[in-house]
């Protein structure tokens, strides 16, 4: 015996058929409920929760059995829908089963067909059921904590994040944004031995420099105007726990020169203070700069580079993994029914579609807010393409995809990473790139890589 | 507690073993006092002209009216119905005090062997007793409280009552003495 009783509605506009098809079925445990038309199913239908079985009658003044069908087939996917036909009508019933009906029923119809067609759909609806729950339970083992994929880059960057979590050492988690980059250094956080202890997330693009710098390191009282009260920094803050360095690009040179030496003593310094303080915290840091290129073009630093780059995972846009929409899609509104108190079971074929074929610039943050807003606009259970307000993306190339680059570009790329491999040393480069130092400083002229 | 009344209703005349064995054997399903009443009214105004059936919701309107006390049965031989069903072979009040059962239905597949008819007929008694005294249908299929659809149903089945709806029945009989 399941928990959940079976939700029975019988739309019917005569009262007598309402009350005693509904008592014989209440008979056999089902929760029956009723409407007299085809509007008052409709709004039984986008009200709260699932319903499993529709038996409606197929002649109904104003709205009829068929129109009933074409709005359950829409608000209850998975709600079997039987027609209850007289006798004279027999082939609009028919017809409708290739519109979706799950079958028909001739009045007045044997008990004996009305309880084995019952039997069927509780039945055949049980197996859907427990197959979804197992394929759920499935999944969640392909999960790594709360990262979804089933994408094989992303088995790749798990295997990675798995094998990296435990060590302790520094991650450098690279990606556009909303490609998920937060979410990956909680569970590579989760994953290893500090997981006790806090994990403390900073943005280092949202701050002033100076702001910044004490966010990070603390300030005594009175080191600055405003400066009030001592207070920790967030190096302090994670001490035997995590730190997530997000947006590590955009820091400035001069904080770079601080980052470096807090990496390299594992002591801070407070602003205004001069006892410098051990801490013991795991560096993850994140951001969605082409960093090699900023090392290169001089705007990073490149030692600070080095010791952020122990292991490195780039997180592939979502425009790259679109198998994750669905898996996506599901979680998401898993969430947000708990959220919002809405019971959401999932989102229509076409709205799936259309979700499939964008090519979500902001990855799966975008994703997140488009949900976000169906599942708010959402009547009944199900979010439908008009709920999404998705727009069309602007230009992308045919399939959604980035426009690949061009071979100059290529070329350029490949040089900078071997420059950054061979940590500037241009023979090593040259002898890497399996062309002789001439023609590499032309090149590394030509893109512009050193004055 | 008061017996429940077992009352034949139906057009023609009925042995009068049939319903003392119908007695036997609910007095023993329910563990509950049953006796049979004799009363030469029948219930009027139930037959639809066309189906040429009778409305079981009319007869247990009917039952009431002229039991005002006291839980009873009506055993007739008339066809039942409700509607958008082609025939019942009895319905009660869920919790209520009247009950019918009809033997129209019962000698499907053995019209020749009495004996058969009267044992579905006890089954189904004990059944559409069970749910005036406030059982609803059971999934172990041989327990008298599963569903009938069909007289196969009505043969699969045992004729007393599973140990779950035994337990069930004593809890609410004996909670109605309290009350
Ligand atoms: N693979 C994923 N599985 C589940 N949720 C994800 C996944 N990727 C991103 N998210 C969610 O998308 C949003 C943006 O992710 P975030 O980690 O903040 O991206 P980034 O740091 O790369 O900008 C967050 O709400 C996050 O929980
Ligand atoms: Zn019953
Ligand atoms: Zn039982």
């Amino acid at each position: 015996m399941t928990a959940e009783k079976t939700r029975v509605l019988v739309v019917d506009d005569e009262e007598i058929v309402r009350e005693s098809l509904g008592g014989w079925l209440a008979q056999d445990g089902l929760q029956v409920e009723s409407a007299p038309d085809g509007p008052a199913a409709v709004e039984r239908m986008k009200g709260e929760g699932k319903w499993s079985i529709l038996l409606v009658d197929l002649k109904m003044p104003g709205m009829d059995g068929i129109q009933v069908l074409e709005e359950a087939r829409r608000l209850q996917p998975d709600a079997a829908v039987v027609i209850m036909t007289a006798y004279a009508t027999v082939d609009t019933a028919v017809a409708a089963i290739k519109r979706g009906a799950y079958d028909y029923l001739v009045k007045p119809f044997d008990p004996e067909e009305l309880s084995l067609l019952i039997q069927k759909i509780v039945s055949q609806q049980q197996l859907v059921h427990e197959n979804a729950v197992l394929r759920k339970a499935l999944r969640r083992e392909y999960d790594f904590h709360d990262v979804v994929s089933k994408s094989p880059a992303m088995r790749q960057v798990f295997e990675l994040a798995r094998v990296a979590a435990p060590s302790g050492s520094t991650v450098l988690i690279l990606g556009e944004s909303g490609t998920g980059k937060e979410v990956l250094a909680r569970a590579i956080h989760e994953e290893s031995p500090r997981k006790e202890a806090p994990f403390v997330a900073v943005s280092c693009a949202a701050l002033s420099e100076s702001l910044l710098e004490s966010e990070l390191f603390g300030h005594e009282r009175g080191a600055f105007t405003g400066a009030t009260a001592r207070r920790k920094g967030k190096f302090e803050a994670a001490h035997g726990g995590t730190l997530f360095l997000d947006e590590i690009g955009d820091v400035s040179p001069k904080l770079q020169v601080d980052l470096l030496r807090v990496l390299e003593e594992r002591k801070v310094q407070r602003v205004g203070g001069n006892e410098p303080v051990d801490v013991d915290v795991r560096i993850v840091a994140a951001t969605n700069r082409d960093l090699r290129q900023a090392v290169a073009a001089g705007k990073f630093r490149e030692d600070l580079f080095y010791r952020l780059n122990v292991i490195s995972i780039q997180l592939p846009p979502l425009r790259d993994r679109k198998e994750d929409v669905p898996l996506l899609v599901e979680r998401f509104l898993e969430l947000l029914a708990v959220e919002l108190g809405k019971p959401l079971t999932g989102v229509s074929a076409e709205a799936l579609a259309a979700l499939m074929a964008h090519a979500w610039p902001g990855n799966v943050r975008e994703l997140r807010n488009v949900l976000e807003r169906g599942a708010v606009v959402a009547q009944g259970s199900v979010v439908q393409l008009e709920d999404l307000g998705l727009k069309p993306t602007a230009p992308a190339a045919p399939g959604g995809k980035a426009v690949p680059p061009s071979l100059d570009e290529v070329e350029r790329r490949h040089v900078i990473e071997v420059l950054s491999y061979t940590g500037g040393n241009v023979t090593q480069a040259a002898r890497i790139l399996r062309i002789d130092r001439v023609t590499l400083y032309n090149k590394m002229r030509r893109y512009q890589l050193r004055d | 507690m008061e017996a429940i009344g077992l009352w034949w209703i139906g057009e023609r005349e009925e042995s009068p073993g049939t319903m003392e064995h119908v007695r036997l054997h609910v007095a023993r399903a329910l563990a509950l006092p049953a006796l049979v009443l004799e009363g030469p009214e029948r219930p009027t105004g139930t037959l639809d002209p066309r189906r040429q059936q009778h409305s079981s919701a009319r007869i247990l309107e009917w039952l009431l009216r002229a039991r005002p006390e006291g839980r009873v049965l009506g055993v007739t031989d008339v066809d039942l119905f409700i509607p958008v069903l082609t025939f019942v072979f009895g319905e009660a009040q869920l919790g209520g005090r009247a009950a019918v059962v009809s033997t129209a239905r019962l000698a499907e597949g053995a019209p020749r062997d009495p004996r058969v008819r009267v044992e579905r007929l006890a089954k189904e008694a004990v059944h559409e007793l069970g749910h005036a005294l406030g059982l609803t249908h059971c999934p172990d299929i041989v327990c008298a409280m599963s569903r009938s659809a069909s007289v196969r149903d009505v043969d699969r089945k045992a004729g007393v009552l599973c140990r779950d709806c035994r337990s069930r029945l004593r809890d609410s009989t004996s909670g109605a003495e309290g009350a």
